[in-house]
């Protein structure tokens, strides 16, 4: 019976996979890479990875592929001109990857280790299980663990870092981004480094100050 | 089922996704070959575990885990940041790191 579950999600693992670069819509390839997640799933079952394969389905074809759904509609109006492969190159490409898997095969079948062709080591209840796992991230890869949620961190700064709003080229902000109570008290454009350097600086006036020198026709004034 | 038939379907996954990332030119559809390769590695790690019956290789399979959401946020940051600024989103066009 496992080897028809077997087969059944490595087929599935496959052709997810197969659908994830086709060459089609990149929604597609988001939902082809969800298939392709739960049937790896599937497998680690099958290896009685009972939390990883929990996790995979929760963490993985759950929150990380929603993230990928959400860019997707989100960019996804604008049609990619994205050029066409030379045959040449796919060709290539493909004889790459056929030496790439050859290769992977040689390395990971041709170790020579006995217990490959068996079914693994011997039945144990507690291998897999929540329990295991979290015994083994707090004692013997506590150091993996703290560095992981240290990564998670930087890698969540980051991503807001990254896509927040920013203020085109060119477009000069009227406002300073740090406020303080003398800023109420002193002239504009003055008590600034640049004016320490350079005399008072050219400032844009800001929206109250402007409708009061909108009457005079002037854009921008001293101070 | 033997642990050598999870190693060859792990190999035939990597390979497929290092097929996308050379063959595809779209930068999403690389950050999910991405993925593909990552969770090869992750089957991989997981053979290794049920075969030793030692539970190391599934805090490896994890931390990889972990490693792709961070590589999966950061590049999807950096693919909205691209789409907001208009830049060509073709990975052979954006050959300059300068911002």
């Amino acid at each position: 019976m496992a080897e028809v579950f077997f087969f059944i999600a490595a087929f599935g693992a496959l052709a997810g996979a197969i659908g994830v670069i086709w060459d089609w819509n990149p929604f597609y390839n988001v939902l082809s890479l969800v298939g392709h997640l739960l049937s790896l799933a599937a497998l680690f079952l099958l290896l009685r990875s009972e939390f990883i394969a929990a996790a995979q389905v929760v963490v993985y074809a759950g929150a990380v592929m929603v993230l990928y759904v959400f860019v997707v509609a989100y960019i996804g109006g604008e049609e990619p001109h994205v050029r066409p492969l030379g045959p040449s190159l796919k060709w290539i490409s493909i004889l790459f990857v056929g030496v790439v898997l050859v290769e992977l095969v040689i390395a990971l079948a041709g170790t020579g280790l006995k217990a490959l062709d068996t079914e693994g080591a011997a039945f144990d209840p507690a291998f897999g299980t929540p329990g295991q796992i979290g015994e083994l991230l707090l004692t013997k890869f506590l150091l993996a663990f703290e560095l992981a949620s240290i990564l998670l961190t930087l890698a969540a700064v980051g991503a807001v870092v990254l896509a927040r709003r920013r203020k085109g080229v060119g477009i000069e902000d009227n406002e300073s981004e740090v406020y303080s109570v003398m800023d109420a008290l002193r002239p504009a454009g003055t008590g600034t480094m640049k004016e320490a350097v350079s005399g008072i600086p050219q400032v844009h006036p800001r929206e109250d100050e402007r409708a009061e020198i909108g009457a005079g026709g002037e854009k921008e004034r001293g101070w | 089922m033997n642990i050598t038939w999870y190693l060859v379907i792990s190999a035939f996954l990597f390979a497929i996704g290092a097929g996308g990332v050379l063959i595809r030119r779209n930068p999403l559809v690389i950050l999910l070959c991405l993925e593909l390769m990552l969770n090869a590695a992750n089957l991989a790690f997981i053979a290794f575990s049920r075969m030793h019956g030692n539970g190391d290789g599934q805090i490896m399979a994890i931390v990889v885990l972990v490693v792709a959401a961070c590589e999966v946020t950061v590049g999807l940051g950096i693919i909205v940041a691209m789409y907001r600024r208009r830049l060509p989103t073709d990975v052979d066009e954006l050959r300059e790191l300068h911002g």
